[in-house]
């Protein structure tokens, strides 16, 4: 096979992107954001509630899925725990340390276990949509009207059953189709979690209109490191801590920071791992100029300055 | 298919009934050796190849095999140093080739449950028919060759049917290992008998972290007390179940046996910690906590209807 003449024309080819979702900006040149109370970071711990269904046939690969012959308890069970053990500790730790958190859930989880939407709401904490469930990632080949489905029924029911307003999108596994900013933005998303390109909230244009990207970790995130990359507890603890002194650093010249974590109950909820994120979060916590809040609440504070 | 295995309710640890251990015991500790046979060349299951590589793959096998000939005895000496009896998951199949080692484990009261026949022989596919003729021959198998009732079950190499469940419960099996749901037992619900699983973690098996994890022997040693401590910080409030699932293949090397030991003197070196086996676990919670926990998940589920 030989390639078409086109192949090397570049029509895109000039200042900024090479495409309309967002400007270019580096982080460095911005003004300066205040976060309340002159804190330097804004603490964004986003715990997810997911559920990977027993049957589940996604039409990209989704890590943790499902992954020996059916039926499978040995992936589907290791990943409830999370729900039913995991998660109790990793509130624990939060509640002890006086940290809130952002509950990214499935909205299939939490018509299955109500329960934990009930704890979300007690602790006056808020929810994230993290569509229908680990099974359903969206994905470039999705049609859009079946898109738009699925994610107004994600809505739907995760406002019905919380009884919040839910201004924040997580994809499962972070996977977009070219649509889904478009069609979470039309149900009334203000705040996309997955893109991984800023430690920053910053504009992100849609066909309703302007939104913005949180800077969801994905560096950071549990799975990634413990499971993906098979760092050891101390290795997290010591990237956990490595990144915040480097934001907190940071945030005395250039302004204030968002430094997010990224928690799943079936891997840093184990008992072995729960004293690793206790001690991390209770470094983060130790210092002054630290303001834990929830994606809404940090969304709120830089849109009141920009 | 089934969405989700249809084999407990959800029953989150922040809101759920107190278990106790015998002697105010906050942890109860069981060591699971899988003493395994492994086929040189078995028949080929649908549901997975025994072997990667084409027929003889001498290295997987043979690793597994010193598991029998060199890490076994190593493995038991350390566990006998410190008063911890196995319960073993045993691929029957053993008896027969191996029996010199089921005696050994006999005369030290270790328990034994079934991890089917032979570790190269899969659940996945059996008709109804064939998969009650493996458990009536390991139940068999293990009442001959040790005198004992099988109690617990382990899946051959983790690999089921969904009749699994309900065939152990009919077959009078106590409890199953092959949920890795939670730290506490949890009734299974099954049509006929009454069936538990009782803690059984992968996270702490030598398998996952050392071979699939890739995890150095030190480290397998650090996660070990970790989840201990944990545990029995917990335990405090409500009683808790630690098992830690060897091979000896694994455990039984020259480099980690060591590292092993000091993590069996650590934890049997804690008062409040109920060295005990799978059989012990299932039935005290049977005697003492069964009834009460069916009744409050039957209560929960009323509720929410």
């Amino acid at each position: 096979m030989t390639l078409s003449d086109d192949y090397l024309k570049y029509p895109k080819r000039g200042h900024g992107m090479d495409h309309d979702r967002y400007i270019w900006s580096q982080l460095h040149e911005r003004p300066k954001v205040v976060w309340p109370n002159g804190a330097r970071v804004a603490l964004w711990v986003v715990t997810q509630l997911q559920w990977f269904p027993m049957d589940m046939k996604p039409a990209i690969p989704v890590p943790a899925a499902m992954a020996r012959p059916y039926p499978d308890y040995w992936n589907y069970t290791l990943r409830d725990y999370g729900n039913r053990i995991g998660v109790f500790r990793i509130f624990k730790v939060l509640d002890k340390l006086g940290i809130r958190s952002s509950v990214a859930i499935n909205a299939a989880l939490a018509e299955r276990y109500p329960y934990l939407v009930e704890q979300v709401n007690a602790r006056d904490w808020e929810l994230i949509a993290n569509g229908l469930d680990m099974g359903h990632p969206h994905h470039g080949g999705m049609d859009r009207d079946e898109e738009a489905a699925l994610i107004k029924g994600v809505l739907d029911r995760l406002r019905d059953l919380s009884g919040q307003k839910i201004r924040g999108w997580l994809s499962p596994i972070r996977s977009e189709s070219m649509n889904t900013p478009d069609l979470a933005a039309a149900e009334g998303i203000e705040y996309l979690c997955d893109w991984a390109n800023d430690d920053m909230p910053y504009a992100f244009e849609t066909t309703s209109g302007s939104i913005h990207n949180m800077p969801h970790t994905m560096e950071l995130d549990d799975q990634q490191i413990l499971i993906s990359l098979r760092h050891t507890e101390q290795e997290y603890v010591d990237q956990l801590k490595d990144q915040f002194d480097c934001l907190y650093e940071e945030a005395a010249s250039r302004g204030g920071r968002v430094m997010a974590i990224n928690l799943n109950p079936w891997v840093t909820g184990q008992a072995y791992r729960i004293k690793a994120l206790e001690d991390a979060l209770a470094y983060i916590s130790s210092h002054d100029g630290v303001w834990s809040a929830t994606g809404g609440e940090i969304l709120d504070a830089f849109t009141a300055q920009t | 298919m089934l969405r989700e295995p249809e084999l407990y309710d959800y029953s989150p640890m922040a809101d759920r009934p107190k278990i106790t251990w015998p002697d105010g015991a906050r942890v109860a500790f069981w060591v699971a050796p899988n003493i395994e046979y492994y086929e040189l060349d078995p028949p080929l299951n649908p549901g997975r190849r025994a072997w990667p590589k084409p027929h003889p793959d001498v290295v997987p096998y043979s690793h597994r095999d010193y598991g029998n000939r060199a890490g076994f005895h190593r493995m038991m000496e350390a566990m006998a140093k410190y008063g911890v009896r196995g319960s073993v998951s045993l691929n029957v199949a053993l008896c027969q080739h191996h029996p010199e080692i089921i005696q050994v484990c006999n005369e030290l009261d270790w328990e034994f449950f079934s991890h089917g026949v032979y570790n190269t022989r899969y659940t996945y596919t059996m008709s109804e028919a064939q998969e009650r003729a493996m458990m009536e021959d390991v139940i068999a198998t293990i009442k001959d060759a040790t005198g004992q009732d099988v109690a617990g079950w382990l899946a051959p190499a983790l690999s089921y049917t969904t009749n699994t469940m309900e065939l152990l419960a009919e077959y009078g099996i106590k409890y199953t290992c092959d949920l890795f749901h939670d730290d506490q037992p949890q009734p299974v619900n099954t049509k006929s008998g009454r069936l538990i699983s009782v803690p059984y973690s992968l996270e702490m098996n030598d398998t996952v972290v050392l071979s699939m994890m890739g995890k150095s022997s030190r480290h397998y040693t650090d996660i070990l007390k970790a989840n201990f401590d944990q545990l029995y910080e917990e335990g405090a409030e409500n009683g808790q179940v630690m098992c830690i699932p060897l091979h000896p293949f694994l455990i039984g090397q020259p480099h980690r046996i060591g590292n092993f030991a000091e993590v069996l003197d650590y934890i049997t070196g804690h008062d409040k910690v109920w060295v005990t086996t799978g059989r012990e676990i299932a039935e005290h919670y049977y005697e003492h906590h069964y009834d009460n926990v069916v009744a409050s998940l039957a209560a929960k589920r009323g509720s929410r209807a």
